[in-house]
């Protein structure tokens, strides 16, 4: 009784492929006729939801684009100059530098926490602990902190006196004890660990709710020829779960590429200029300094760069899928 | 897999990105907020200047300040219903916000249709020298001299908030605002360890450097000094570049006014002896990454000897040390001299160019900075700008710090923070500053990297 009582036609999807039932009489058929029979209606469906995009996405980016051509600090009127804001972006050493942190931080918010996040979250489903769900809730819980709290408490456990030095000294380890926050090569990597402490939990449950999903039978039957828990994890945890970390890839290196709270709260892009990242460098142009057509064009900048490195991050995973 | 619907769904956004770019093309940014072109930037206050508005129609003056702390904020709250008592025609309409959210506000609120009326400005060249030049607040020399301002103010606080009327020259022209308290940089002391230590309070800078060294090799920290966010060592240096450095040529880079250049002798001196003061273990453990708030704290639980800072902690760390904690304006290269240290003025209020009655305005401002305003800032643990001495307190830290400014402000001279002088010199100097004191840059680099962030602006101001 397939589509009995009216109900719409069950259309199966499988492997990218449109199986057609043979319900499929008493669809409307082909594209020409279908385009005649509804016109511009879906068109018109999509509307309200285009407006509202265009209205708060389209419209704010187009004008970004457009102030970032121009020379102005948001008071008088703006001069055109051309691409000379892009230009700067490439030549200034600072801002240079300023992308090239945030390239460090990709490190720490997305190639570490999935590391980490693999042998956990392998852990986690493939041991039947007890109590899975307080695991999983304490391991979540730094994504649930706003990231401005999250700077703010890091900001005292890496203090002088702070929590991280007190320990050190506590366990005697007193040579180890730093100026975390205040070391000209150690900052970027401190701060990056924060992100790694936070984007970790995300990654873990994505990569959980994947592996839970695998088949016991092929565990059952790579034990029964003879592989190890390494070989398991690396040929069937791995693969199968391979959708999951692009998600969670595209997702902390999108939160990587655009961290400002954390810096803004933690260093304020010091010690010297160490830290600045381009989403620090927009705020500070824009607001502190008045150049806001640099500001914009740094913007800009930084959304094409998370758009493309996302887009390979993508098109990675989906051509060895 | 088919790539040419992606492609054309790609093709088909661009399309409307471009269509869109197209449709604001037609629109310069700022062209709709900026003061009307036809108006010159000189923003000429009316004609007729009227001081007495008591029969003003009945409006709302919109006022927008930081005064958000305990004292601070109940003087405005006294001043403001006075001034609503005195004139039942106006009524004042406070909007609040901390200092550095002002700030950022400011900017866009004056460039938007609902622009306070007066609004506290920033003396900075990133602030009020961007808005004089723009035309977005006006000068009042009309009504100085209708009020009298130019006697009940000292050239020296005046100075503070002139601009030529194009906004380029700073500390000279038009006056654009009127601050309510004094600052002044100074150095905080603990009683009891001076004491401990055989030490007295310095009366010359020699003594005090000589004192740093004698209080390191006893074992104390000499000063502290909480950097993390990279202003703060601009308050260390101000005073050591004080020394070395003579006070017209502070004023000329403070104020981002050509006539004067970083990589002089004297800045290198002061450079070198901040630097040999961090090498020397002067300053606390890992003070660049150490908290401004916790490390002032810190001292008045007892952490070091002396703390170089501003008037403004006065009144909290007096409250957490009582009679132990004393001020001094940094000691002068020769006894008895005049005092050199940063410090002026409080934020400074100033008219908008969309003021709805500029009369209005100015006579408010008036209000909050005459003699009995001065009295009632005095009464709530402020520090007046004019008159200190005549509000002296009984005692106690603040008693120190008002005498300090006094004598700094009639005998000695007050130079401007240092970050005033171009838009992106705060950041330019934090940041060199804290690689000076960690040693990543020597005195010539930073005198160099301060001085290109200078030269470029006065060359690009002429």
């Amino acid at each position: 009784m397939r589509g009995g009582r009216g109900r719409p036609a069950p259309v199966s999807v499988a492997g990218g492929v449109v199986t057609r039932t043979d319900d499929d009489a008493r669809l409307p058929a082909p594209a020409p006729r279908r385009r005649s029979k509804y016109g511009l209606a879906p068109y018109g469906f999509l509307l309200p939801a285009l407006l509202v995009y265009a209205c708060f996405l389209l419209y704010p980016l187009g004008r970004a684009v457009q102030i970032s051509l121009y020379d102005w600090d948001g008071l008088s009127l703006a001069t055109f100059v051309g691409a000379a804001n892009y230009v700067d972006v490439v030549t200034d050493p600072q801002l240079r530098a300023a992308f090239g942190h945030a390239l460090v931080l990709i490190f720490y918010f997305a190639v570490l926490p999935l590391g980490i996040g693999l042998v956990l979250a392998a852990l986690l489903t493939r041991a039947r602990v007890r109590g899975l769900g307080f695991f999983r809730t304490v391991v979540f819980l730094p994504q649930v902190i706003a990231m401005v709290v999250v700077a703010v408490a890091w900001r005292q456990i890496y203090a002088p006196a702070g929590q991280l030095n007190t320990l050190l000294r506590a366990v005697g380890l007193d040579s180890l004890t730093r100026t975390w926050l205040g070391d000209f090569t150690l900052t970027l990597h401190a701060v990056g660990l924060i992100g790694s402490w936070v984007s970790t939990g995300l990654v873990t449950v994505l990569l959980m709710a994947g592996m839970s999903r695998v088949p016991g039978e092929l565990y059952e039957a790579a034990t029964i020829d003879g592989a190890g828990p390494v070989r398991t994890f690396l040929s069937i945890t791995v693969p199968s779960v391979r959708a999951e970390i692009v998600v969670s890839l595209t997702l902390t290196i999108i939160a990587a590429l655009k961290t400002f709270d954390l810096i803004y709260v933690t260093t304020a892009g010091g010690p010297g200029s160490t830290t600045t990242v381009p989403s620090f460098e927009v705020y500070r142009r824009a607001f502190e300094l008045g150049e806001v057509g640099s500001a914009a064009a740094i913007a800009v900048v930084l959304t094409v760069l998370i758009f493309l490195i996302n887009l390979a991050v993508n098109r990675i995973g989906e051509h060895e899928r | 897999m088919s790539t040419s619907p992606r492609r054309r769904t790609v093709a088909a956004g661009i399309g409307v990105l471009a269509a869109t770019a197209l449709a604001l093309a037609a629109c310069t940014p700022g062209s709709n907020t900026a003061p009307d072109a036809t108006r010159e930037p000189t923003g000429a206050a009316p004609a007729e200047v009227r001081t007495d508005i008591s029969d003003a129609e009945k409006q709302t003056l919109v006022v927008w300040d930081q005064e958000v702390r305990g004292g601070q904020n109940e003087q405005m709250e006294r001043l403001n219903k006075a001034f609503m008592e005195q004139y039942p025609n106006i009524t004042i309409e406070r909007v609040t916000q901390s200092n550095d959210d002002l700030q950022n506000t400011l900017r866009l609120a004056l460039t938007g249709k609902d622009a306070p009326d007066v609004a506290q400005t920033n003396n900075a060249r990133s602030q009020m020298g961007q808005f004089v030049a723009s035309g977005q607040i006006i000068p009042l020399d009309d009504y100085a001299e209708a009020y009298g301002w130019t006697d009940r103010f000292s050239d020296s606080v005046l100075q503070n908030t002139r601009y030529s009327t194009d906004g380029k020259i700073f500390g000279e022209g038009s006056l654009y605002g009127l601050p309510q308290v004094g600052e002044v940089v100074g150095v905080y002391y603990s009683k009891a360890k001076l004491g401990q230590l055989g030490l007295d309070v310095p009366e010359t800078w020699a003594d005090f450097e000589n004192q740093l060294g004698t209080i390191a090799e006893a074992g104390e920290t000499p000063l502290m000094l909480g950097n993390l966010d990279q202003w703060p060592a601009l308050h260390v240096f101000g005073p050591v570049q004080g020394a070395y450095v003579a006070p017209d040529e502070i004023r000329d880079l403070g104020f981002g006014n050509e006539g004067a250049s970083w990589a002089s002798e004297g800045n290198l001196q002061a450079a070198t002896e901040l630097q040999d003061w961090a090498k020397s273990g002067y300053f606390n453990d890992g003070f660049n990454g150490a908290d401004y708030d916790a490390t002032w704290q810190a001292f008045t639980k007892g952490e070091g000897v002396y703390l170089i800072g501003g008037s403004w902690l006065a009144a909290d760390i007096g409250a957490a040390m009582g009679e132990d904690v004393g001020f001094f304006a940094p000691p002068p290269t020769d006894a008895g001299a005049g005092r050199v240290t940063t410090g002026a003025t409080g934020i400074p209020f100033a008219v908008t160019s969309q003021a709805e009655n500029p009369d209005v305005a100015a006579a408010y401002i008036d209000f909050v900075t005459s003699e009995d305003a001065m009295a009632v800032l005095a009464e709530t643990g402020n520090m007046p700008v004019v008159e200190t001495a005549e509000h002296l307190p009984e005692s106690g830290l603040q008693r120190d710090v008002f005498l300090a400014y006094d004598d700094v402000a009639t005998k000695g001279d007050l130079v401007p923070y240092l970050d005033w002088a171009t838009p992106t010199m705060g950041t330019t100097l934090g940041q060199a500053l804290q690689a000076l004191m960690a040693g990543e840059l020597t005195p010539q680099a930073f005198a160099d990297t301060v001085e290109q962030d200078y030269a470029e602006f006065v060359a690009s101001n002429q």
